[in-house]
């Protein structure tokens, strides 16, 4: 037979299939939303996942964080240094979970997911946002779990509706922005093994050049430099803010402008690298 | 064939990575309904070409339509038009067969007021009810292809592409997927486009076959015509024949060394996870 025998012109007439009669909007808005509920469903499966994570932070909490507790230098004000620590523990928790994300998304090619996932109509960008969302409903179940065990300690924190939907909103856009990054970084490194390596490598620097441990005044210049450059560093200090009132500029907006910049970029340039991850 | 325009149409489709080509000028068609099977070794081009079709790769010359639309200019609408199950076993082990059902319906653009009886239909289809509320990870190798290719029937596909559907199965679950297979196609003419190196298979499933080596599509026909045609006594020996080498043994170079890694390597994990 014949293949050009029994062509259709290019570019044909047809009428567009029905599973794109919704708009890219509502498109991208149910893809994103699926892989977030696939994200909780998992979770709902595996409890213990949760539990496991959760112990890292609260290490930082309550062992570090209290060795430190009485140090003034360090609690700026609110008089415990665990109160002081809460928020960058809690970013720091987040962007662990968002950078190792982009394991996930190596797993998932090796095991044809990945490839399943970008021959659906998906664009690449509802396919990138999703995977963010994900690594979101992790931290913010997380996040939920520190700010009840903040409160059931008693820790200082200045709780207030307002304060407490700030913070998991700047939580879930510093999150998204590192599971950009991460799913960018797999779609070059491509190796499971090489991918920890270099994750960590980007991880330990992000999180002791901020101020997630210690205020920017404490640090040499040419750190308070880096900090300064650092977006984990304004994430932090608009979560320190929000939830204990001290520790920022006082101008939360500029670190919600920042951070959010920093997501923009990083699901553009995701969203560009993303297909080349089944390469 | 009838006079139909063609559900899928590989027209002179070339398809390089940087200095190597990996498919070098092939071209077919496939007729609504059909189940046209692409025979070859690891390496040959046959999963390259599969990804040309599902939008995965573009093609590097040629042209493909799937559904009467353009790979390369409506990638989209040709998404929307497909199911694809890629050789590695593709849903989420740690959600219930359920939840895999209910997610791919979510992101191949199923309508909700339409996704409870699609889920019923392709349930219903592929044998599933025993074991929706299991995760994923527990179900046996046939259980777990029965659920990927229902996870590929939601949007109701023009075109199904199976690649290496029954890689790590054993003779029993193959079976079984292929009757499930025929099924659909009997009840729904889909056209379905697969890649085996299972030459029983295709004799036995396949409406036609086009035989693929180092990248070029080097005989087409029906099983039956093409024995016929080579004076041959299986299809082992018509591949013999207008190869010049036994399967397991083709393709050049490069792609048999990508067959030797890669894809070896991908069968074998898949088959450790089949069981």
């Amino acid at each position: 037979m014949s293949a050009h025998s029994a062509a259709p012109p290019a570019g044909s007439a047809r009428a567009r299939p029905p599973a794109l009669a919704a708009g890219p909007l509502v498109r991208m808005a149910e893809g994103t939303l699926a892989m977030a509920q696939a994200e909780l469903r998992k979770l709902r499966h595996d409890h213990l996942d949760i539990v496991t994570r959760s112990v890292q932070p609260l290490l930082w909490l309550f062992i570090f964080g209290t060795a430190l507790r009485n140090n003034k230098a360090l609690s700026l004000g609110t008089g415990d240094y665990r109160a002081y620590l809460a928020p960058g523990v809690m970013a720091q928790a987040a962007m662990f979970i968002a950078i190792f994300y982009g394991l996930s998304v190596i797993w998932e090619r090796d095991v044809g997911q990945l490839q399943r996932l970008l021959a659906t109509p998906l664009s690449r960008s509802s396919i990138v946002l999703g995977k963010a969302a994900g690594a979101c409903t992790r931290a913010l179940v997380q996040a939920l779990l520190l700010l009840v065990v903040l409160a059931a300690a008693g820790i200082g924190v200045r709780w207030s509706v307002a304060g407490v939907l700030g913070t998991l909103v700047l939580l879930v856009l510093g999150t998204a922005s590192f599971a950009c990054m991460s799913m960018l970084l797999a779609s070059v490194v491509k190796e499971r093994e090489r991918f920890m390596g270099i994750g960590q490598l980007i991880m330990m620097p992000l999180f002791f050049a901020s101020s997630a441990l210690y205020p920017l005044a404490l640090m040499p210049a040419w750190l308070h430099v880096i900090a300064r450059i650092n977006p984990l560093t304004y994430e932090v200090q608009g979560l320190r803010q929000m939830l204990v009132g001290v520790g920022g500029s006082g101008e939360v907006w500029l670190d919600f402008l920042v951070v959010a910049g920093f997501f923009a970029a990083m699901l553009a340039a995701a969203t560009r690298s993303y297909p080349k991850a089944i390469l | 064939m009838s006079d139909a325009p063609p559900t899928v149409l590989v027209d002179d489709l070339v398809v390089r990575f940087g200095e190597l080509e990996a498919v070098g000028g092939v071209s077919f068609a496939v007729a609504r309904g059909e189940v046209f099977g692409l025979l070859g070794p690891n390496g040959a081009g046959k999963t390259t070409t599969i990804r040309v079709l599902t939008t995965l790769l573009p093609p590097s010359d040629g042209r493909a339509l799937v559904a009467g639309y353009d790979v390369r200019a409506e990638p989209l609408s040709v998404r929307a038009s497909i199911g694809y199950i890629p050789q590695a076993i593709s849903v989420d082990g740690a959600l219930t067969a359920s939840e895999n059902l209910d997610f791919y319906g979510r992101v191949t653009g199923v309508p909700r007021r339409e996704r409870r009886e699609r889920v019923d239909e392709v349930v219903a289809t592929m044998g599933l009810e025993p074991m929706l509320d299991r995760l994923a990870r527990t179900l046996s190798g046939g259980m777990l292809r029965r659920l990927e290719i229902a996870t590929a029937l939601l949007n109701r596909p023009e075109v199904l592409f199976l690649d290496e559907p029954t890689v790590g199965l054993d003779p029993t679950a193959r079976r079984l997927v292929w009757d499930r297979l025929e099924a659909l196609r009997e009840q729904a003419g889909t056209t379905i486009l697969v890649t085996t190196h299972l030459m029983e298979e295709a004799e036995r499933y396949c409406d036609r076959l086009g035989v693929i080596d180092a990248g070029r599509l080097v005989e087409q026909g029906e099983p039956a015509e093409l024995i016929e045609r080579h004076e041959a006594d299986s299809l082992e020996e018509v591949f013999t024949a207008v190869t010049g080498h036994i399967l397991g043994a083709g393709g050049n170079e490069e792609e048999q060394q990508e067959g030797k890694l890669s894809d070896v390597r991908a069968q074998r994990r898949t088959a450790r996870r089949l069981g």
